[in-house]
């Protein structure tokens, strides 16, 4: 079993039995779909919620929009049945509790926000999440079994 | 309109937060000097320009825990700043602060944590007053905020305020100390606006 890593603003794909992991997740969200039955998945990790504010927006990863649709762009390419695809995010945290709505308060809740919308927009039914709070979390997506699992400082974990 | 880009970042610039760094890393071993009551030396500090890609790993593993500073600036320029420190440099400046044995590693409580706050605050204020007194503009910073957590999960909010205009971040090292170094991580984010001014009060063209 390989384990493919994503890094910042970036995304890739992975095949049952591989495994596709981000590690830290900020404010920023790890968003992963798959295809249950082919056992292919792809995982996203992006930093701002909207690529049409932005006038630098050539990295497509980096934004929830155009993320999201590359990725599903790319577990397509890679053989899986897009009406079939399912999703799972987390991520979305609010590192610092800074008060106001200062772009670092809630960068993560309307990252977390375009995220689901985009989702939605593609039809990709979102089963579960992990999103919110004030702590870093590193994601895991085992295309085998569709589990996605979280993991963060000082806490049991968790798997969704 | 802003016409900064991060990307087309040019050497005067890289100099000039070379300065920044150095004149305030001299203030910080300053002020961490009169705090502790020791000597401290520093060493001349490095600038790095980092794609979003090298940023989570650059002061530590992706998931090596972390102390992460972050106070916003206001006045003249708007913008945030975040100080870095490593585990181990948190623990031994909070150890001699409080007047506890160097190998005491236990987990921090209040007071502790307040103690690391301020000491964000007093070495985050000497960068800005390095900055300030280059630009000669008035720069203030709000209260400090404090995260204890995986590093890249840290950095990921300074990889964000520079993602709103590039796809690169810039990160000042300085190492401090005397016998045991303490490695400290400064990260300037004025907003793009500000980055403007501050060009424009140093004579830089863009």
């Amino acid at each position: 079993m390989a384990t493919i890593k994503v890094g910042m603003a970036d995304l890739n794909i992975c095949k049952a039995p591989d495994m596709i992991t981000t590690l830290g997740l900020g404010s920023c969200i790890g968003i992963a779909v798959y295809d249950p039955v082919l056992k292919i998945g792809g995982l996203a990790h992006i930093m701002l919620p909207d690529s049409t504010q932005m006038r630098n927006n050539s990295n497509i990863a980096k934004f929830a929009d155009t993320g999201i649709e590359e990725l599903v762009k790319r577990v397509v390419m890679a053989g899986a049945n897009k009406r079939r695809l399912v999703a799972k995010i987390a991520g979305g945290a609010k590192m610092f509790q800074v008060s106001g709505l200062s772009t670092v308060g809630n960068v993560g809740e309307r990252n977390a926000q375009a995220s689901r919308a985009k989702l939605k927009q593609l039809g990709i039914p979102l089963l579960a999440e992990d999103t919110g709070l004030n702590y870093g979390r590193t994601v895991e997506l085992y295309p085998e079994t569709g589990e996605f699992r979280i993991k963060a400082v000082g806490k049991t974990i968790k798997s969704i | 309109m802003a016409k900064f880009n991060l990307d087309q970042v040019n050497e005067m610039y890289f100099d000039v937060l070379k300065e920044i760094g150095n004149i305030g890393a001299g203030n910080a071993t300053t002020a961490i000097s009169n705090m502790l009551n020791m000597r401290v030396d520093m060493e001349v500090p490095k600038i790095e320009f980092l794609t979003f890609q090298e940023l989570p790993t650059a002061i530590s593993a992706e998931e090596e825990t972390v102390v992460g500073i972050y106070l916003e600036v206001e006045s003249d320029i708007g913008g945030s700043m975040m100080f870095l420190l490593k585990m181990e440099s948190a623990h031994y400046l909070v150890n001699h602060l409080m007047g506890r044995p160097d190998d005491y590693a236990e987990e921090f409580d209040e007071m502790d944590l307040s103690a690391i706050k301020e000491i964000g605050n007093i070495i985050s204020g000497s960068y800005l007053s390095a900055l300030s007194s280059m630009t000669k503009m008035v720069i203030t910073s709000s209260v400090p905020y404090l995260a204890i957590d995986m590093a890249a999960a840290i950095l990921s909010v300074p990889a964000i305020q520079f993602g709103q205009y590039g796809d690169n971040a810039l990160l000042i090292q300085t190492e401090f100390g005397d016998d045991v170094k303490i490695q400290g991580f400064f990260i300037l984010m004025p907003d793009v606006d500000s980055y403007d001014k501050i060009l424009t009060s140093l004579g830089i063209a863009l």
